[in-house]
């Protein structure tokens, strides 16, 4: 049994901290338009997109880095980080036609990552796209979703394929204005996921990315866009690693969903970057700026995040909601440990009237790590009868580390009725000696502890990403307490 | 013999606390441990069942455990618990959103599949627990709240004598479970101690109060100053100290 004093987390084997050896075609160092110009012939992308790449870095070029959260850390170079870095394809051919055609060492990463993309071993019942570095390598079942009218493939097959959607959303919801994250990303963003479901369907089988950062000294900066037409279903799951490096590395992303009249998208998460290591050398900066519009009318958008890695985390999935009726959810797990600094939350913006948002976010931290919780409820003018329940709560694992919440309200009508709460509390060498002396291991003992405070937003996960969530915050808390 | 301490010495934060402890306990025997405060009596629990706050500079503990005689010393607290030591808490810990049920089925469950009896799930759990909840007067929804959360001080106590009686222990340190209670929570507690009274296991009653053993008839009673047994008797050591204090002995 640990002291109070040894509660000092030790960080455990990242099991994802591998890195591998594979030529890459990789732009350099340094960000500027000809960079841009790079990335986007390498695409082979319309005019229109370059155009729109080039008007967002004019204007990142005016913007300095947000200062408002509360993160400390070195200032990031951007000239010292590459911002495009593809596997070498075998020859100058385009992608290759099957996954199974992959280069070999490709598929074993992403075996090895728990993600078997060859024909005969993929896991049924989930479309993934993989996305490595700068590029999206493969995306499985597509043909079967095809049947039934949905569309997922990686953004740069979107833009010439179905360049009509992607001109009308991209940027709808998150223009390149929006932050200085979002413009560098509008800027230089290399891939990501695209998916349309039409009208009326539900989508079959959950939809899935995932990214893997790993070549040096590079960037991820995908972009996503969802998109449910009336009365349409989308599950859609994500979820992240990278290698173990003692260098800072960037991950800017976007995500955009839209909802249209009576559509629902459920969107979870479980990030798992490289948090450094128990110094706190190395591990991912993550700067993602993810927003869903309720576009139309009785439409739902949820993001669940289970946010457990990256050195330092900056995110709030928000949702806008337009259409009269519709609803918003954010669902949170932070787990922050050694050095971790993570400053995340959510906004609900109520523009349409009879508008509901819930808010249940769930901080756990250890070690000397920093954990805060940023939120804003937003109730617009003609947001009439407009609802909102926050749940905020924070838990400390020894005494070396800290949580804070920070719940902006900004109601314009009075019609609104907004709820909040919010608790503190500790795992404290107490506590597990209570259960201990009931007879549960160390192990059983956080597994309930950890289970009872994050249950809330456990039981919105699909089920094995709940199980897969569960086992990976026991883990690193395990490292944590003991 | 189900308990035998020898010359047991501990410290916490460096500071000695138990300076020396001879006790022995055999199955069927109610013993009392009663002394001022600071003497050592929660220590002595404490390190009995493994708090790791607490340091065991000397000495020896060992526990039976199928007819041999094991050193507890060596094992950890959940294994002590899972061999049959129960603590109930002078201040039971919050456990927030672990509900009362899945806390004590969990606890049951860890015990029954080291002792090698069948666990339970919720179905066959639910009457068996209503039934020992019953001889604490506790009512079902407490169930259902998370473990010890918004309970009474009175709640808390009965909540322990719940997982007592749920447990089934074979040796049971209750620290100061009548501190705080009024006559009638008193009296609920007593009761349900003494329906656990058996041949076969033995109780240890740490107080402050003669008032407890009016209800719980121990067949010793110890006496604790400065980290070590100063007197022992029966029951009418109690009575004595109840009227003429401490300070006759030392």
């Amino acid at each position: 049994m640990p002291k109070s004093s040894e509660l000092l987390s030790e960080q455990s084997e990242y099991k994802y901290g591998f890195y591998t050896d594979i030529e890459s075609l990789n732009f350099g160092k340094g960000l500027n338009e000809d960079i841009i110009r790079k990335i986007s012939l390498r695409k082979k992308e319309p005019e229109w997109l370059l155009e729109y790449r080039l008007k967002a870095f004019k204007h990142w070029l005016t913007l300095r880095p947000p200062e408002w959260a509360d993160l400390d850390f070195v200032p990031i170079d951007f000239q010292e980080i590459s911002y495009y870095s593809e596997p070498k394809p075998k020859d100058d051919s385009d992608k290759p036609q099957s996954l199974d055609d992959l280069d070999p060492e490709l598929l074993k990463t992403f075996e090895r990552l728990g993600i078997p993309l060859g024909e005969q071993k993929r896991i049924s019942g989930v479309a993934v796209d993989v996305v490595f570095d700068s590029v999206s390598v493969g995306t499985t079942h597509t043909e079967e979703l095809k049947k039934y009218g949905v569309i997922f493939c990686s953004i740069s097959e979107a833009v010439h394929d179905y360049p009509d959607l992607v001109k009308k959303y991209l940027g709808s919801v998150v223009p390149y204005k929006d932050n200085f994250y979002a413009a560098l990303n509008a800027a230089v963003f290399s891939d990501g996921s695209f998916v349309y479901v039409p009208k009326g369907v539900k989508c079959p089988i959950d939809l899935s990315t995932y990214f893997r950062i790993n070549a040096m000294d590079t960037g991820q900066f995908e972009r996503t866009l969802v998109i449910a037409d009336e009365g349409s279903y989308v599950n859609y799951l994500e979820g992240c690693t990278a290698p173990q490096r003692d260098e800072n590395q960037l991950h800017a992303a976007i995500v955009e969903l839209v909802a249209l009249d009576d559509a629902e998208i459920k969107y979870s998460t479980v990030q798992n970057w490289y948090t450094g290591d128990k110094e706190g050398r190395g591990g991912i900066y993550n700067f993602v700026t993810k927003r869903g519009l309720c576009k139309g009318k009785r439409s739902k958008i949820s993001w669940t995040q289970v946010e457990s890695g990256s050195a330092i985390t900056w995110k709030y999935p928000s949702c806008v909601l337009q259409g009269d009726y519709s609803q918003g959810a954010f669902y949170s797990v932070a787990l922050t440990h050694d050095f971790m600094q993570a400053d995340t939350g959510t906004k609900m913006i109520h523009v349409g009237k009879n508008t509901k948002s819930t808010i249940i976010s769930k901080g756990i931290s250890s070690g000397q790590s920093k954990n805060n919780y940023r939120g804003l409820v937003k109730v617009m003018p003609k947001a009439e009868g407009a609802r909102n329940y926050s749940q905020c709560d924070s838990m400390l694992v020894g005494d070396r580390c800290s949580a804070n919440t920070y719940p902006y309200l900004e109601v314009k009508n009075k019609t609104a009725i907004l709820e909040h709460e919010a608790s503190t509390s500790r795992i404290s060498e107490d506590q597990l000696f209570y259960l201990q002396s009931r007879g549960m291991s160390m192990e059983e003992s956080i597994s309930l502890l950890v289970n009872g405070f994050c249950k809330e937003v456990f039981k919105e996960l699909p089920l094995e990403f709940a199980v897969e969530a569960v086992k990976l915050i026991e883990m690193k808390l395990e490292n944590s307490v003991g | 013999m189900l308990l035998n301490i020898e010359d047991l010495h501990a410290t916490v934060e460096d500071k000695p606390v138990l300076k020396g402890i001879d006790l022995k306990i055999e199955p069927g025997q109610v013993h009392a441990i009663m002394g001022p405060n600071g003497s050592g009596k929660s220590t002595l629990s404490k390190v009995v069942a493994g708090h790791p706050s607490y340091e065991v500079t000397g000495g020896k503990v060992s526990f039976e455990i199928n007819f041999k005689d094991t050193d507890l010393l060596e094992l950890d607290p959940d294994e002590r618990a899972r061999e049959g030591i129960f603590l109930a808490f002078q201040y039971p810990v919050e456990v927030p959103g672990v509900t009362n049920l899945e806390f004590l089925m969990t606890s049951y469950n860890a015990l029954a599949k080291h002792q090698g009896f069948p666990e339970m799930q919720e179905e066959a759990f639910l009457p068996f627990v209503k039934e020992k909840m019953k001889m604490v007067q506790m009512r079902e929804e407490f169930l259902y709240r998370s473990v010890n959360g918004g309970f009474s001080g009175g709640e808390k106590k009965r909540n322990e004598i719940l997982q007592m009686a749920v447990l089934n222990p074979r040796l049971a340190f209750l620290d100061e479970t009548d501190s705080g209670l009024d006559i009638d929570a008193l009296k609920i507690v007593a009761e349900g101690v003494n329906n656990l009274r058996s041949k076969d296991n033995g109780i240890v009653l740490v107080t402050h109060y003669q008032r407890l053993l009016d209800y719980i008839k121990p067949d010793f009673v110890h006496v604790l100053s400065d980290g070590k047994i100063i007197k022992s008797g029966g029951p009418e050591l109690a009575l004595k100290l109840e009227s003429e204090g401490y300070d006759w002995i030392q």
